[in-house]
């Protein structure tokens, strides 16, 4: 479609039309981020009074300063790191060759074990019977406990699972025929072949830990092993809640909004940071392998 | 009887590692999701933690009863379905526009920032997107009461307003997806056979007619499929943000069946109608699925599975 020529003027203009069109709609994705920087280096005065628009007004570090000497906020920050870490390569450690033995022809019971996997996506047990079951197996509260309890899901064994079975077997007979095992074909054959699609998972599962709350928030009491996310629903709760913290405000340079925006802007930034790596495995057309299941 | 069984013993000697690599995916899914479904029996029973699941003494439809006859639970039946059916209608089509859109733009690298800026917030914490909604919507310091005030009128404390708690609801939620949604739409049309284009430039066919008439019914099998996921995730909404966004003087807009098992379950400790409530929503969303899919199958040949 790129490479093909204008045609007539109103092609044109409906190709120019387009593009602002596409322009409009990106920077008003991208705005909220400006927005909310902007007013993390402002002076709390100049936030509160709705004065930040696009640029920091009465630039300071106040914010920042008050959100850094906060031993919770790296600790929560560190916190992130384990559950990120951890919770992907468990994820990995399980799914990978749950979705090689999926893949294979010769597995008894194929079609009921890949059942077995697939039912979950249709019918789940639910937020209180998780609950449940998380506590009566000792995983509250516990960095295990939220690593393993999350490590898994149908949608991500699929995905890898169709592309295992999309490799043709002519890959692996000359690993056959040197007398590899199964662990041996997975790890030489499929495994290096498959990096796109592995990519594919392992951006969802740090992702999903990464952003994740709802379970940590849940699952865990213990202040010293929650995320930085958990840590930054009780900072906005507390915060806006607190009226001797709000009459500190009249004096400190900072308030409420920039505290925040501080916080959102140090949990954004590793997100950024990776991004751009990540980025290319997205139009592949991979994500589709494991919609259609 | 035998022979089988020493049929399968040979198999499991020679194939034995195969049962290895399978052996904790299975076992992380029986563990994790089918013994949480045996514990949904507490929907039917009046379940005390020291008795545990199997020790409650049953007590049949009572506790489904009790939620059918709770205002709050209807409420939250219909706000779910509400905010559901709002955001499909607003929130699905526009990954579709936006992927035509895209598709359309000749100059590759305005096409790439673009897509890195609206992919973007999808990789952002509901928390953080929560956080950027209330900054953005508070009544002093937010920019949305800044921007009104430039038109003379007051601020606003939109969060505690029930009714505009669902346009901002569905509106943060497709600046959040709308972009990195579509993708699927884009690798489909990266799927259209380029004959079909080559011909319509011989015909004389506008881009215009050409993305009516070729790209958006080129990619219908799959705004089909899409379709279906999202009727069958009906009663899924996104929670998460709803937990962080609502507060009681919105809850009667807000309150929807997932933020009614929270509240219910977890925070109140009433466990068992509260896995009644989340039992009834697995069942109908089931059958929506389910039936969304047949109804595909006859009428498109387009079907999930």
């Amino acid at each position: 479609m790129a490479k093909m020529n204008l045609y007539s003027r109103g092609d044109k203009l409906f190709v120019i039309a387009n593009m602002v069109l596409i322009g409009i709609f990106a920077l008003s994705t991208l705005y909220p981020f400006i927005y909310i920087a902007a007013v993390s280096f402002s002076s709390g005065f100049a936030a509160t009074a709705g004065k930040v628009i696009l640029t920091p007004v009465d630039l300071t570090l106040a914010a920042y300063e008050r959100v850094l000497s906060e031993p919770e906020f790296w600790r929560s920050y560190l916190n992130t790191f384990i559950y990120t870490i951890g919770g992907t390569l468990m994820s990995l450690i399980i799914i990978i060759p749950g979705a090689y033995a999926l893949s294979r022809p010769q597995l008894i019971g194929r079609r009921f074990w890949n059942l077995v996997v697939a039912f979950t996506m249709w019918f789940n047990a639910g937020m209180i019977p998780f609950f449940l079951n998380m506590r009566d197996l000792g995983l509250m509260d516990s960095y295990f406990g939220l690593i393993i309890g999350f490590a898994c899901n149908a949608f991500n064994i699929i995905l890898l699972r169709n592309f295992f079975e999309s490799i043709p077997a002519s890959f692996e007979e000359a690993a056959r025929m040197d007398g590899a095992n199964e662990f041996q074909v997975l790890w030489k054959v499929f495994v290096p072949l498959s990096k796109p699609a592995i990519a594919t998972v392992t951006l969802f599962c740090i992702v999903a830990r990464w952003n994740g709350f709802f379970w940590a928030m849940v699952l865990l009491q213990d202040e010293s092993k929650i995320p930085l996310q958990v840590y930054l629903r009780q900072i906005i709760a507390t915060l806006s809640d607190d009226e001797e913290f709000a009459s500190t405000l009249l004096t400190a340079p900072y308030s409420v909004e920039t505290v925040t925006a501080a916080i959102i802007v140090c949990s954004i930034i590793p997100v950024l940071i990776i991004y751009p790596f990540v980025q290319k495995y997205f139009n592949k057309g991979i994500l589709l392998g494991g919609v259609k299941e | 009887m035998q022979k089988k069984l020493a049929w399968f013993l040979q198999h499991m000697r020679r194939e034995w590692q195969i049962y290895v690599l399978l052996a904790p995916t299975i076992i992380w899914f029986i563990l994790f999701l089918y013994k949480p479904m045996y514990g949904l029996q507490i929907a039917f029973k009046d379940y005390s933690i020291f008795r545990g699941i199997a020790g409650s003494p049953w007590v049949g439809f009572e506790h489904f009863q009790t939620l059918f006859e709770s205002d709050t639970f209807v409420r939250a039946l219909k706000n779910t379905v509400i905010i559901s059916a709002l955001s499909m209608m607003f929130g699905f089509p526009m990954p579709i526009i936006l992927a035509l859109m895209f598709n359309e733009i000749l100059n590759q690298t305005y096409k790439k920032t673009a897509q890195t800026l609206v992919y973007l917030p999808h990789f952002i914490s509901t928390v953080i997107i929560a956080g950027i909604v209330v900054t953005a919507f508070s009544p002093s310091a937010g920019i949305v009461n800044t921007i009104i005030g430039w038109f003379g009128i007051e601020p606003i404390y939109f969060l505690t307003k029930p009714e505009w708690f669902r346009p901002i609801f569905i509106g943060s939620g497709i600046w959040q997806e709308a972009g990195f949604s579509s993708i699927v739409f884009l690798a489909a049309i990266a799927g259209v056979n380029p004959s079909l284009y080559e011909s319509a430039v011989v015909d004389g066919a506008s881009r215009w007619q050409m993305m009516w008439k070729i790209t958006l019914p080129s990619i219908m099998p799959t705004i089909i499929i899409m379709l279906i996921i999202r009727i069958g995730n009906i009663l899924e909404i996104g929670f998460e943000l709803v937990i962080l966004l609502y507060q009681p003087a919105t809850y009667q807009t807000a309150d929807v069946i997932n933020t009614f098992i929270y509240r219910q379950g977890l925070q109140g400790g009433q466990y068992d109608v509260a896995a009644a409530a989340g039992l009834f929503n697995a069942v109908v969303a089931f059958v929506l699925v389910m039936t969304a899919n047949t109804i595909s199958r006859r009428v498109s040949r387009t079907s999930l599975w």
